[in-house]
């Protein structure tokens, strides 16, 4: 199974993204995901600046491939997609129908987990449309994940997030604008505050999730590391380690001691990266459940 | 595409007597779903077997409204079967059109239905015209119903430049993520919208009265805990409220419903093809009332939109039957977001 790091999902200054890539760089990833998913205001990085830090990462020998936005709305943020897709060089993450409309039967693509591939039937139709690769709903299950790859298309590859806070909603809003009493047109890219997201505790002070604004992420992240064996039997190509500010690095070995057969790893980063963990919708339950595998 | 026709006024049908209550009172067409989890109102107690879909579609046809039927989840392989057996019962029906959201169950009703009229639901996420247009390259879907995140401008533009006729919500419970793509729910208590048809499911919650005042959990997670005589609304995570940063507030979203009688002209000459009320999870009283007051104000709307004021009692009216008592335009009015 190949390692790879999925798009940042916060807005870090430009400064911060190459440093964490000229690190990225080093590390035992096979494949990176460049790019804004979350908010079209981000703008730290262009397009140029995004394709010169893919250039710079398969000189590296990484693969490269250009993530997308999540939620699009304007004609402008349309056309940057189309851009995004025309690109040439790498392949294109596609996060919602409209890179799918932009890439089908143009150029391979990979079809992301925003795009609600729930059944077999979704993921040939993906398949007959150029995806080479593919991202379950955080929410599916194993069990229904094992179902559809008994009926995968020959030659798709399948990955899944096995490490960091999970994807669990969008919207028009912008959560952290809101924090601030701010409209989200005014917003200020307060954003760029929280380089980890801003945590949403309970009442009680249980940490809930995560506010990356217009973006909810689970407070705590996901870890499958103790389930690498299951994943390898279902014939999983792919693991996905989305970056977080700090502990990505410590994430990115244990998943390559894993790979290697430590069965020690998941173990090893529990105490590198204190906080609790979830897997819960792996095994077909509440996504925040934590199951010891 | 702009609409041909008056605008449709689709409204809610939880129930035969919830589906009745809605034609009397004027909806061009209603909504529903069978009792499993092939729609988004998966709730106990509520939706129709064959029998009653039958005689719901012939007492909505008698007096000249259309029958829609949602079919809006998204099947996992172990549902495949019921899903597609459920789409040839509508077929089987006539219904006017079904409402679905996923891409493989659209195809296979394209494939093996294809007299059968094609709606993206809300739940298909799409909210720009790479995504409408593909679904309607693919599909050949006529309609889809839009997410409540688009501004009034940026529904305006949209009409002009798909392929589809666009279906907005006008009343009902203020869904504050793009639909499709929020799973808060089963993160919380195991199920979702996409995958069960629920969101914060009745058999999760948990009401407790404590000294510190009336808590509610949703799987154990305290989401709101409300002062005596304070009025406590349905537990749905993105209402609840929660700290951050050391302040306590409505993080996500506060208690009200989406009502659009104040821009209702604005949809009009837009060129949307339908208004939708939300709740098919909602009382027939409540259908009733609802349906009574939008017929009021797009007859009125329609016939004079230069004229148009709403009528403060259809706004009173409606704010007594509203999530805690207000009422927004959401992402619509700009500022919101």
């Amino acid at each position: 199974m190949k390692l790879a790091l999925g798009p940042i999902p916060y807005f870090w200054p430009a400064e911060r993204v190459q440093s964490f890539y000229r690190e990225a760089a080093e590390w035992p990833v096979d494949i990176v995901y460049l790019g804004e998913t979350v908010c079209a205001k981000r703008r730290a990085l262009g397009l140029s600046d995004w394709l010169a830090l893919g250039a710079e990462l398969a000189g590296a020998g990484k693969e490269v491939v250009l993530s997308t936005l999540v939620l699009l709305e304007a004609e402008s943020e349309l056309s940057t997609l189309r851009r995004i897709c025309g690109n040439g060089r790498f392949m294109v993450e596609a996060n919602d129908m409209a890179a799918v409309q932009f890439l089908a039967h143009e150029v391979p693509f990979v079809a992301g987990a925003q795009l609600n591939c729930y059944n077999h039937e979704t993921l040939a139709w993906l398949a007959e449309l150029g995806a080479r690769r593919w991202l379950p709903p955080v929410e599916l299950p194993a069990a229904s994940l094992e179902a559809i790859l008994a009926r995968c298309p020959p030659a798709l590859e399948t990955e899944v997030q096995v490490f960091g806070r999970l994807p669990l909603a969008y919207s028009a809003r912008c959560f952290t604008a809101r924090h601030h009493n701010l409209p989200k047109d005014r917003c200020g890219f307060r954003c760029r505050d929280y380089p980890d997201g801003l945590t949403l505790f309970s009442q009680e002070g249980q940490p809930l999730f995560v506010l990356n604004g217009i973006q909810i992420q689970s407070a705590a992240p996901c870890n499958l590391l103790g389930a690498v064996d299951e994943l390898a039997a279902l014939e999983v190509d792919v693991l996905r380690i989305t970056p977080q500010d700090r502990g990505t690095a410590e994430a990115v070995a244990a998943a390559r001691a894993a790979l290697a057969g430590d069965g020690e790893a998941a173990g090893r980063l529990a105490e590198a990266v204190p906080g609790g963990w979830c897997n819960g919708y792996w095994y077909g339950g509440a996504g925040m459940d934590w199951r010891c595998g | 595409m702009r609409a041909s026709r008056p605008v449709e006024l689709v409204c809610p049908a939880g129930s035969l007597p919830a589906l009745r209550a809605a034609v009397d009172e004027g909806a061009d067409a209603v909504y529903l779903g069978f009792r499993d989890a092939t729609n988004a109102r998966n709730f106990p107690g509520l939706n129709f077997d064959r029998d009653e879909a039958a005689e719901g579609i012939a007492y909505a046809r008698e007096r000249g409204s259309r029958v829609f039927v949602a079919l809006n989840t998204f099947p996992q392989p172990g549902g495949w079967r019921r899903w597609t057996e459920t789409l040839a019962l509508a077929a089987d029906l006539g219904v006017d059109a079904v409402i679905a959201a996923d891409a493989g169950l659209l195809r296979h009703a394209a494939r093996h239905h294809p007299d059968l009229i094609l709606h993206l639901s809300v739940q298909g996420s799409a909210t720009n015209r790479a995504a409408l247009t593909l679904y309607h390259e693919q599909f050949g879907i006529r309609r889809a119903v839009l997410p409540r995140v688009l501004s009034l401008t940026q529904v305006e533009r949209l009409i002009d430049n798909v392929p589809v006729e666009l279906e907005v919500f006008g009343f009902g419970s203020l869904c504050v993520m793009v639909e499709g793509r929020c799973v808060l729910s089963s993160f919380i208590t195991g199920r979702s919208p996409n995958s069960c048809g629920v969101c914060s499911p009745a058999e999760a919650v948990r009401w407790e009265e404590t000294p510190a005042g009336r808590q509610v959990r949703l799987g154990g997670v305290l989401t709101d805990c409300y002062r005596p005589g304070e009025p406590a609304g349905y537990p749905t995570l993105c209402k609840g409220r929660f700290r951050v940063n050391d302040i306590t507030y409505y993080a996500i979203e506060e208690p009200t419903s989406l009502n659009v009688l104040d821009i209702l002209p604005a949809l009009v000459r837009a060129g949307v093809a339908a208004v939708k009320v939300e709740g098919r999870q909602r009382s027939p009283a409540y259908v009733r009332e609802v349906t009574r007051v939008l017929r009021a104000a797009l007859d009125a709307c329609q016939a004079d939109p230069d004229g148009y004021r709403p009528d403060p009692e259809w706004t009173g009216a409606l704010d007594r039957l509203s999530e805690g008592q207000t009422h927004t335009l959401g992402a619509l009015h700009r500022p919101w977001q």
